[in-house]
């Protein structure tokens, strides 16, 4: 069975996004960047779904600039056997991304396609659901849990309120969530080995997909500050502070 | 112009979240329909008819509707898009499950979790973790949008829609519901709660989370939340988490107890209308957008505030 793994080049977790003055987007020139944190996730589960025997090929995709490589390389340093790049300077909407990953999927035919729920930058949580509705495979998206049983997934999600299990049958899209698994850190010979290991880098162009933008931004703004606070020096006054602000 | 409204609900009562939805959609205008999918929607429709502003309340029935799998939720829609300009669905984990299905199906983008309607084809959503807000322009002929609910006011009771039936799709082939575990709380619901008690790492373990959280939140009527150190070192269960990939709260009051305030909790938390935080670390950055901070250890100063409280009546 192959997985393909679909990963993203976002902005550092850590780092905070800074607005840029023209209200054009987020300034993210000598901005750490590195691999989605869902997609590490989804990248860890895949490498273990073939250590376990379920999984016999993983393979690791991004669209996006060169750089990606890098966070391909890191997939494949995590265990991932090759990767592909599907290069492109444009930022892509969800939708395009998602029929970009199609043309992907009618290539390599994978079984399981194991993603992030969704990217830290656009917070959309978008691509795999609609990835799996352009390709009319079921879904199954904030996994926490997944076994793969002959030619089903039985996966549990996290849903407001508890849990959720359903069963999906092959192919499939699953969307990994935070509690699915903790992700490995690469070690330094496996960074040196995935040096070795194929990555083909295609430009967008090549796989004749539409991905004219839908949506145009006007501004991006920052979001309304909050009015300093003040420090308290007991519990007693705190509780006759919240009664004057009239929210006891 | 007619907005098609898709209802919150958990097969027995309707959700305040679609009241906020409703608002949404008349901000952008036109008659307003509301959409009752379920496994037993009579109730609920009779609910969702009382909300002023609604043309009529439609109600399709099905077991896997009932269970809010993706792919049945998306087939009803979609085939009901056809005389709709928008779609709304709340941006709860049920509808950000099937929400992009229905827009890919469609061949339109979706945007996600908006929080500001400008006109009928411009919308303001977060990005970045709440960082910052972007403003987009709808080219698409339909626009699919989920819909933050703490952004907007509950549309008002008073109604009289009428109800009317459509037909369910048929069962998804490939998908097949197993089981469900939901945890059962006599607590007002995190999401629509107007005071809610959150605790962090700091707290050590699940005992002392029960011990010293779940008390103080009972005391204010409060719901209980926490961070994601707290959920992940498995203190409290993962629906109760606050944050960018957890719940997003605005309550009247949100009370942070031992949470040093990263990123991405206060994605989830920073509209609140006023922010307490205990926490013995001054440097934490959760005082910075609190509006009352307390310096102290929680094991002192929340059996303090307790009775603080009792004190003054509560």
């Amino acid at each position: 069975m192959k997985v393909l793994v679909p990963v993203k080049r976002v902005i550092d977790y850590n780092v905070k996004a800074r607005v840029k003055a023209d209200q054009t987007g987020v300034d993210l020139a000598n901005v750490k960047m590195s691999m989605n944190p869902f997609c590490e996730i989804a990248v860890e589960e895949a490498v273990r779904l073939k250590e376990k025997g379920a999984a016999t090929e993983v393979v690791a995709v991004s669209v996006g600039p060169t750089q990606a490589q890098e966070t391909l390389r890191t997939a494949l340093a995590m265990g991932a056997d090759r990767a592909i790049l599907i290069q492109t300077d444009q930022d892509l909407e969800p939708l395009a991304v998602a029929k970009v990953l199609k043309a992907v999927v009618a290539e390599e035919a994978p079984q399981v396609v194991l993603m992030g729920k969704q990217a830290i930058d656009g917070d959309n949580n978008a691509v795999g659901q609609m990835l799996s509705a352009l390709l009319d495979w079921p879904q199954a998206t904030f996994a926490s849990e997944v076994v793969i049983e002959g030619s089903k997934a039985k996966v549990t999600r996290e849903v407001d309120g508890g849990l959720q299990t359903i069963e999906v049958d092959l192919p499939a899209v699953v969307t990994a969530d935070l509690r699915l698994n903790e992700p490995r850190y690469a070690s330094l010979p496996n960074i040196m080995k995935a040096k070795k290991k194929p990555l083909d880098v295609k430009e967008l162009g090549s796989l004749g997909v539409d991905t004219a933008p839908r949506l145009k931004v006007v501004k991006v703004t920052e979001p309304a500050k909050r009015q300093a606070g003040i420090k308290v020096e007991t519990a007693a006054d705190l509780v006759s502070n919240l009664k004057t602000a009239g929210v006891l | 112009m007619a907005v098609l409204v898709i209802a919150d609900h958990d097969n027995a009562t309707l959700k305040d979240n679609t009241h906020k939805v409703v608002s949404a959609a008349q901000a952008i205008g036109g008659d307003v329909d509301i959409l009752v999918a379920g496994a037993n929607t009579a109730a609920i429709a009779a609910e969702a008819a009382k909300i002023a502003g609604a043309r009529k309340v439609l109600t399709a029935e099905s077991a896997e509707l009932g269970q809010g799998l993706a792919e049945a939720v998306a087939d009803l829609v979609v085939g009901l898009a056809g005389g709709y300009d928008a779609i709304l669905t709340p941006a709860t984990s049920q509808g950000k499950n099937f929400s992009p299905r229905i827009a890919a199906k469609l061949d339109v983008a979706q945007i996600s979790d908006v929080t500001e309607v400008v006109s009928a084809d411009t919308f303001v959503h977060p990005i970045y973790a709440g960082n910052a807000m972007e403003t987009v322009q709808s080219t698409d002929s339909k626009k699919v949008l989920t819909v933050r609910p703490t952004a907007f006011k509950a549309a008002a009771e008073g109604g009289s829609a009428a109800i009317e039936s459509v037909a369910a799709p048929a069962a998804p082939a490939k998908t097949h519901f197993v089981d469900q575990k939901i945890v059962k709380s006599a607590r007002p619901d995190l999401g629509a709660a107007k005071i809610v008690v959150s605790g962090g790492r700091a707290l050590g373990s699940a005992e002392e989370f029960q011990k010293v959280i779940e008390p103080l939140a009972d005391k204010l009527g409060a719901a209980v939340g926490a961070s994601r150190a707290a959920v992940d070192a498995g203190y409290a269960p993962n629906d109760y988490q606050v944050g960018q990939t957890g719940k997003v709260v605005a309550p009247e009051l949100y009370v942070a107890i031992g949470i040093s305030g990263a990123i991405q909790h206060l994605a989830g938390m920073k509209d609140s209308k006023v922010i307490v935080a205990i926490n013995k670390d001054a440097d934490a950055p959760i005082f910075q957008v609190a509006d009352f901070g307390l310096v102290a250890d929680y094991k002192g100063a929340v059996p303090e505030l307790m009775s603080a409280l009792t004190a003054a009546g509560k």
